[in-house]
């Protein structure tokens, strides 16, 4: 039932263009400014420079500036500014095919190396060799197999068996991965596809594996 | 105690190995600490054992103990000091916490120098070393808390600056996985995978389950680890740059975190995997 119901809302958000937030509940005011300023201070000051870091990636982008603002839950005109901007960004795989391999999808789904930098433990190339992996089961169930799976995304289980693979649902899921605050605004999902983390052909293969009446996600 | 082990400590390490080696079937804390009902198994005791060799030892440059280090209740005194960390200390005008003030004395009393104390801060698992000699110290400090109290003082003014921005820091998305703090602990009954998460914004209990339990063993690692290990091991994860030891990034949100946690009875070194 609620998997049904997780189903419906999906494609309401899909189909409909008003702007939706991840966060539930009261809009709440930013905090001070002067504490605001401080946090930013602190964050220029306290990660070390040099050779195996890399202090760009402490930069914020606009949209992670508004979902900072309002600790996740924009006002609704903010949140369908984050939608609009978000939604330009997604990229499609050349020859526009949105349905990959589903056993890449598998591996690429389980795999949650890639990215870590540092001079401690920094991941090894060597285990980067397709990539970086999506990290999905941190956050959601898929296989009905694999139960070492995270619970702060929603179950992904049976997703195209209760979904169906029709060409929205193929286009949604392909959206919501490549960047999930298209549809939801501070979305607690990274935004896989803009911020480098998948290549649009990988996002491909994980559609494959969520959608496929073949893939073990829907047996 | 002093210097040598004592015979019941060693009995605990020996009566431990069996519990050890069952560490991949049992899954969670609550798991661990029950089948380490004797406190005095813990592994991490030996570290601790080091510590207070460490401490009192005349060392650096200017051949000084520690044992003159003032962690916030006058110099020496180090019962109850480090339940009541983070602190604002008026001879650096900052807020410190318990590895950063062990940071301030080892330079002040001791005369090193900050980079050569910052070479090597956390033992490498993969390596199987052993602990580092901060590492062994700040445990050792800590454990004079031991069933204390968390009390942190948050009376001057910058001790509840320090509070608010490790508020705001918790709740700040940064990093290419979009990450806050909050994203894995601001949930009640989340987990990663099957590692259960806390909800350190929302749930004082949760805050004050994890605050009670470190410094810790981690069973995982083999290896006694303090707060700001695992802070920088949650910065890793969110694929960020190394965050500086004692840096106000991190003294910001353990403030914020032992503030949350208020209350808990401290129980360590903890446990856990
Ligand atoms: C940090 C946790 C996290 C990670 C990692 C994560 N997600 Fe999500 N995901 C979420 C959350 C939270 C939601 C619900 C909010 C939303 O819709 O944006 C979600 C929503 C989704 C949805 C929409 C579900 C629906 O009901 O319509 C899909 C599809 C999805 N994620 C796929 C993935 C895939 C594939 C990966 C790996 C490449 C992944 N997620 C990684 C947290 C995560
Ligand atoms: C991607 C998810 C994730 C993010 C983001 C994250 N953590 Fe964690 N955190 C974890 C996991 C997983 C553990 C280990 C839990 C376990 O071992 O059971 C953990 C453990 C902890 C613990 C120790 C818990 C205990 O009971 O021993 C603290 C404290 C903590 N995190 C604080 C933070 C802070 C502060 C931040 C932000 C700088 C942060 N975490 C960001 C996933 C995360």
């Amino acid at each position: 039932m609620d998997a049904l119901k997780t189903a419906t809302l999906a494609l309401a958000l899909a189909l409909t263009p008003a702007a939706h937030a991840a966060g539930k509940g009261k809009t709440q005011a930013g905090p001070d400014p002067k504490i605001q300023a401080l946090a930013a201070k602190f964050i220029e000051q306290s990660f070390l420079p040099g050779e195996g870091q890399d202090l760009s990636r402490l930069q914020q982008d606009d949209t992670l500036k508004a979902c900072n603002q309002y600790r996740d839950q924009p006002p609704e005109k903010v949140a369908a500014e984050i939608n609009a901007r978000e939604r330009a960004t997604i990229k499609y795989p050349e020859g526009g095919k949105l349905m990959g391999d589903w056993k890449n999808g598998e591996k690429l789904y389980a795999a949650g190396f890639g990215m870590r930098i540092g001079r401690i433990e920094p991941d090894r190339p060597e285990r980067q060799k397709g990539g970086n992996g999506g990290n999905c089961y941190a956050c959601h169930a898929a296989d009905p197999k694999e139960v070492a799976f995270g619970t702060i995304g929603p179950s992904l289980m049976h997703y195209g068996k209760l979904r169906g693979a029709s060409e929205e649902m193929v286009k949604y899921t392909y959206e919501k991965i490549y960047n999930p605050q298209a549809y939801t605004a501070c979305s607690q999902m990274p935004r896989m596809g803009h911020n480098g983390i998948l290549r649009p052909e990988q996002i491909a293969d994980i559609v494959a594996y969520l959608l496929s009446p073949e893939s073990p996600v829907n047996k | 105690m002093r210097g040598a082990l004592s015979c019941r400590q060693l009995a605990g390490v020996v009566l431990l190995a069996p519990a050890l080696a069952l560490g991949q079937e049992l899954k969670t804390a609550d798991e661990y600490r029950a089948a380490l009902q004797d406190k005095f198994a813990n592994p991490g005791n030996l570290v601790v054992e080091r510590g207070e060799r460490l401490f009192k030892e005349k060392r650096g440059p200017k051949n000084a103990s520690l044992e003159q280090c003032d962690f916030g209740k006058g110099p020496g005194v180090l019962k109850g000091a480090f339940a009541e960390l983070p602190r604002y200390f008026k001879d650096t005008d900052r807020v410190e916490d318990l590895e950063s003030r062990l940071l301030t004395c080892m330079v002040r009393l001791q005369g090193f120098t900050p980079e050569e104390l910052k070479k090597k801060l956390f033992a490498d698992q993969r390596a199987n070393e052993p602990n580092t000699d901060l590492e062994a110290l700040a445990a050792y400090v800590a454990v004079q808390s031991d069933g204390m109290k968390l009390n942190p003082p948050m009376k001057h003014p910058k001790e509840r600056e320090m509070r608010a921005v490790g508020e705001v820091l918790f709740h700040t998305r940064i990093g290419p996985m979009d990450f806050s703090c909050s994203t894995c602990h601001g949930q009640d009954g989340k987990r990663i995978r099957l590692q259960e998460l806390g909800n350190y914004a929302g749930n004082r209990a949760d805050a004050q389950k994890t605050m009670r339990t470190w410094p810790t063993y981690r069973v995982s690692h083999g290896l006694l680890r303090n707060m700001q290990h695992r802070l920088w091991d949650c910065m890793w994860q969110m694929r960020l740059p190394d965050v500086d030891y004692g840096s106000p990034m991190v003294v910001a949100l353990i403030s914020y975190l032992a503030d949350r946690g208020r209350g808990a009875v401290l129980d360590i070194p903890g446990i856990k995997r």
